[in-house]
């Protein structure tokens, strides 16, 4: 064989001891970075950082200072936690205060792939926390009719990609459920179908997926999207007290990535308000789940570079979305862009960049420029290309303001 | 409806209609199932049998009995050769020539060598993804053998041994593993998504079972092409599935069209006892998959998998049922260990103990199960492991090498192939991001692109 590179020949020498350990607790992050198509120089992109980013609490008195949280909690402690684990803290909250709250799904008794109902089949039974056969649609039909009989069930999809098999029981039937009962009134409230959404980099064509779109074209769901920690404990509470199904989307890059104080009480956060987390007064920018970040690290550059001030706008809920919230900020400003990571025909942001033409069209200095995916897939390779990174925000910015 | 049309239909109905039943009457539908024409029977004081239109040759009884299917024998599972390599037929024998044998010996044993060094590999952080086919290279590489090298193949993922057996070179595997740009795939799926149109294997996705219902159209496709072409050899759909899988919607529908259209294909469910973490038990209470051919009106067997022998003649007798009158589905349950994780992403002893996989290694294995009966006929010794394996592993790490160095494909296929032609929509999204790349060139490293920044003009230059 021709000369090797070093690290073939640590492969082989591996192969030399085939019984050696594989490291065991390396999971899914195992895997970083290399294919980021950011270059070593670059300015922007690569400059989203969890540790800093203002979109967290790192100190837990500026997580007790959410006007959002009521008095008692604000009064109470708050623990280091990702957003994994906020899901988990808010199941085990709900699983402890409501003996109608059940939670399943594929892989959820031993905690699920990305570990967010770990030990809680071990600390509440496999009665109430179990594993279902793979069958997505089986799964949330499953979690329709215990809802329908007064259960609280917590469905999870393993991946957003993997939900389309449920989409006739979450469309046709969950969706529709009170409307079609009339007079008899049942419905499907407590439902929440949880999901992990989004890229993380590495996921190709079927780990990689925002269908959130989908499922915003359809009335009588809330299509709830949490950027952080907190906001994913706070929502989910909400979503699984809600009278209504609740699709919760979990950006699944954030699972790991974004680490905030949070309050150790639970919490309730709205589901009908968005969240205006920087104000500004040059441009609103409307966005939800992980681009936020991409967005405010953009901003941060934006702002330095042009002297301007963005205003930043985090949807949540995004069906039935916060309208006001929203015109309210870009009357203010005189000009918007949408931000997302799905692509961007019939999106989320067609819908807002609508909205705004609607009722804010006197007051627009530029038209509203979407910043999506392109009109493709997410191909393996092409990931960094394809979703918004700071460089495009940063750039719609300019040309906005420019305009 | 035209009246000519109506004339017609009654005339097919008249010769179809059974002559047992005078009292079909003229208004039944053009095809007349045995059981519409004789509605009647059921309700004859005297008769044994019922003839409801849902179930045919169902007898009476007054006996109140449920069926109580957790109280029947289990299914019996086929083998050829016992656990140590000995022949348990010694009249049928293995049904394989030593020189096939030694083939199919060494394609297990690249196979896993080539799990093992790409498992290590991601563990490094040198591809994103992996998964072992480890204790199921006799299923895989096993049935593939016994196909026809052009019978359509499905797979799910865990499915190598098939791309291997029919002639997947290494740096065909390479190139998909390291999505450069010679993979096939264009760089856009998951290592292990492997598809080669020319070995007639369609692309594995990550969606379950979706690809059930596939191999059942195309069976049919394929029974439809038999007929119209008697001259070209008669060919078969393959598909391959988990027992996870097995409970997804798509699988019973697959089934049942494939039973209903009576379609030559091949179910091969690789039961391997695990859905990542979720255990047989949460999966499914019957008797495993092949119970549930029955249900569906399809012929079923249970292999033993780590008996590629087994395996081989379960598949090619598949094959011969499959093309007998006309077309019809079989399946077959091929019975594995998971002996690796489910994939580099998950740890499996968060939820099996160490020592169950290690019982399961030592226990049985369809490569040391071949190797022992090659070495009972002299036909392999250790001195031939030794250097087969040496050979081999070189082989897999000059791929390996050659793979890992290629560029990435052009930026161009992050666009193409989505519809068969770039619509407006993309082409203006492609200036943008190419307006992007030229303003911004130290935010982007294009140069790891095969072509640069040159692909996207070739897109942009296409005909409309
Ligand atoms: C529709 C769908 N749901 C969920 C998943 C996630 N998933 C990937 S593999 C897997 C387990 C499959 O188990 P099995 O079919 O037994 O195959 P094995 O991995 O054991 O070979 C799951 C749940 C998926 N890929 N597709
Ligand atoms: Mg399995």
């Amino acid at each position: 064989m021709a000369a090797k590179s070093p690290s073939i020949r640590a492969l082989s020498r591996y192969l030399l001891r085939p019984q050696a350990p594989l490291h065991p607790r390396c999971r899914q992050q195992c895997y970083t970075k290399r294919y980021s198509s950011a270059v070593a120089g670059a300015r922007l992109n690569g400059t989203v950082e969890y540790d800093t980013t203002p979109l967290l609490y790192h100190t837990s008195k500026a997580a007790l200072a959410n006007p959002e949280l009521p008095e008692d909690v604000r009064r109470g402690q708050t623990k280091r936690i990702n957003l994994y684990q906020a899901v988990n803290e808010a199941l085990r909250h709900a699983l402890q205060s409501d003996e109608r709250v059940i939670v399943f799904g594929e892989d959820v008794q031993f905690g699920g792939v990305f570990r967010a109902t770990m030990n809680l089949a071990s600390d509440f039974g496999t009665e109430r926390v179990f594993n279902t056969p793979l069958s997505e649609q089986g799964l949330v039909g499953f979690a329709i009719g215990a809802a329908s009989e007064g259960m609280k069930p917590v469905a999870e999809i393993q991946f957003a990609d993997y939900v389309y098999p449920a989409f006739d029981q979450i469309v046709n039937e969950a969706a529709k459920y009170r409307y079609m009962s009339g007079a008899n009134q049942v419905h499907c409230g407590g439902l929440v179908v949880r999901m992990p959404t989004g890229v993380v980099g590495h996921g190709g064509l079927y780990h990689s997926q925002s269908p959130e779109a989908l499922f915003t074209h359809i009335p009588g769901l809330h299509v709830v999207i949490p950027r952080s920690p907190t906001q994913a404990k706070g929502l989910l509470l909400s979503a699984i007290k809600s009278n209504d199904p609740v699709v919760f989307m979990e950006p699944k890059i954030l699972y790991r990535a974004s680490i905030e104080q949070v309050p150790v009480d639970p919490f309730y956060l709205p589901l009908d308000k968005a969240e205006v987390l920087k104000t500004g007064k040059d441009l609103t920018i409307v966005s939800y789940g992980q681009p936020l970040y991409t967005c405010s690290a953009a901003i941060t550059a934006a702002e330095k570079d042009f002297g301007c001030s963005v205003e930043l706008v985090d949807l949540r809920t995004i069906y039935p979305w916060d309208r006001e919230t929203v015109l309210d900020s870009v009357k203010k400003t005189g000009r918007a862009i949408v931000v997302h990571e799905s692509m961007q025909n019939a999106g989320v942001g067609a819908e807002v960049a609508a909205t705004i033409q609607e009722q804010a069209f006197l007051r627009l200095e530029a038209p509203v420029k979407r910043v999506t995916g392109w009109a493709t897939f997410t191909g393996l390779m092409f990931e960094p290309l394809i979703i918004p990174d700071v460089t495009r925000v940063y750039d719609a910015i300019k040309k906005t303001l420019d305009y | 409806m035209s009246l000519r049309s109506v004339t017609r239909r009654l005339d097919i109905r008249a010769l179809r209609r059974p002559s047992s039943c005078p009292n079909a009457s003229l208004s039944l539908p053009r095809i007349i199932p045995v059981w519409q024409a004789c509605r009647n029977v059921a309700s004859t004081p005297t008769a044994e049998k019922v003839l409801f239109p849902g179930a045919l040759n169902s007898e009476f009884t007054n006996n109140l009995e449920f069926m109580r299917p957790s109280k029947n024998k289990a299914i019996s599972t086929f083998r050829i050769l016992d656990q140590y390599g000995q022949v348990l037929d010694k009249e049928r024998g293995v049904d394989t020539t030593d020189e096939e044998a030694l083939g199919l010996y060494q394609n297990m044993v690249r196979l896993n060598i080539m799990d093992l060094i790409m498992f290590e590999a991601q563990r490094q952080g040198r591809l994103s993804f992996y998964m072992v086919s480890t204790g199921e290279e006799g299923i895989s590489v096993g049935s593939a053998s016994a196909l026809n090298p052009t019978d359509p193949v499905f797979c799910q993922y865990r499915e190598a041994g098939v791309f291997m057996q029919r002639g997947f070179s290494l740096d065909q595997f390479m190139a998909q593993l390291f999505s450069n740009t010679d993979d096939t795939g264009r760089g856009r799926n998951m290592p292990v998504h492997y598809g080669s149109r020319e070995l007639h294997i369609r692309t594995v996705s990550s969606t379950l079972a979706t690809q059930l219902p596939h191999a059942a159209g195309a069976a049919y496709a394929l029974k439809l092409q038999n007929q119209q072409n008697p001259d070209v050899e008669p060919r078969v759909a393959v598909t391959y599935f988990g027992e996870g899988a097995a409970s997804e919607g798509d699988f019973h529908a697959a089934l049942n069209i494939a039973a209903t259209r009576q379609a030559p294909c091949i179910f091969i469910c690789r039961n391997n006892g695990y859905a990542i973490s979720t255990p047989t038990s949460d999966q499914y209470r019957g008797d495993g998959i092949a119970s549930r051919g029955a249900g569906y009106g399809i012929d079923t067997l249970r292999v033993d998998g780590n008996d590629i022998f087994a395996v081989r003649t379960a598949t090619r007798e598949a094959r011969r049922l499959a093309l007998t009158d006309g077309g019809k589905p079989v399946l077959i349950e091929m019975m594995a260990y998971r002996v690796g994780h489910h994939s580099t992403s998950d740890d499996s002893y968060a939820y099996r103990q160490k020592v169950e996989v290690e019982d399961w290694k030592r226990r049985d294995n369809p490569i040391t199960r071949l190797r022992k009966w090659l070495e009972e006929r002299d036909l392999w010794n250790e001195d031939e492991e030794r250097e087969t394996r040496s050979q081999l592993r070189k082989d897999i790490l000059a791929a390996f090498d050659r793979g890992e160095k290629k560029k990435k494909p052009k930026i161009r296929h992050a666009f193409d192939d989505v519809w068969e032609n770039i619509t407006d929509e993309q082409r203006a999204h492609v200036e943008e991001l190419k307006d992007i790349l030229t303003r911004y060139p130290k935010e982007y490293d294009v140069s790891q692109y095969e072509g640069g920044l040159d692909s996207l003009d070739e897109l942009l230059e296409k005909k409309r």
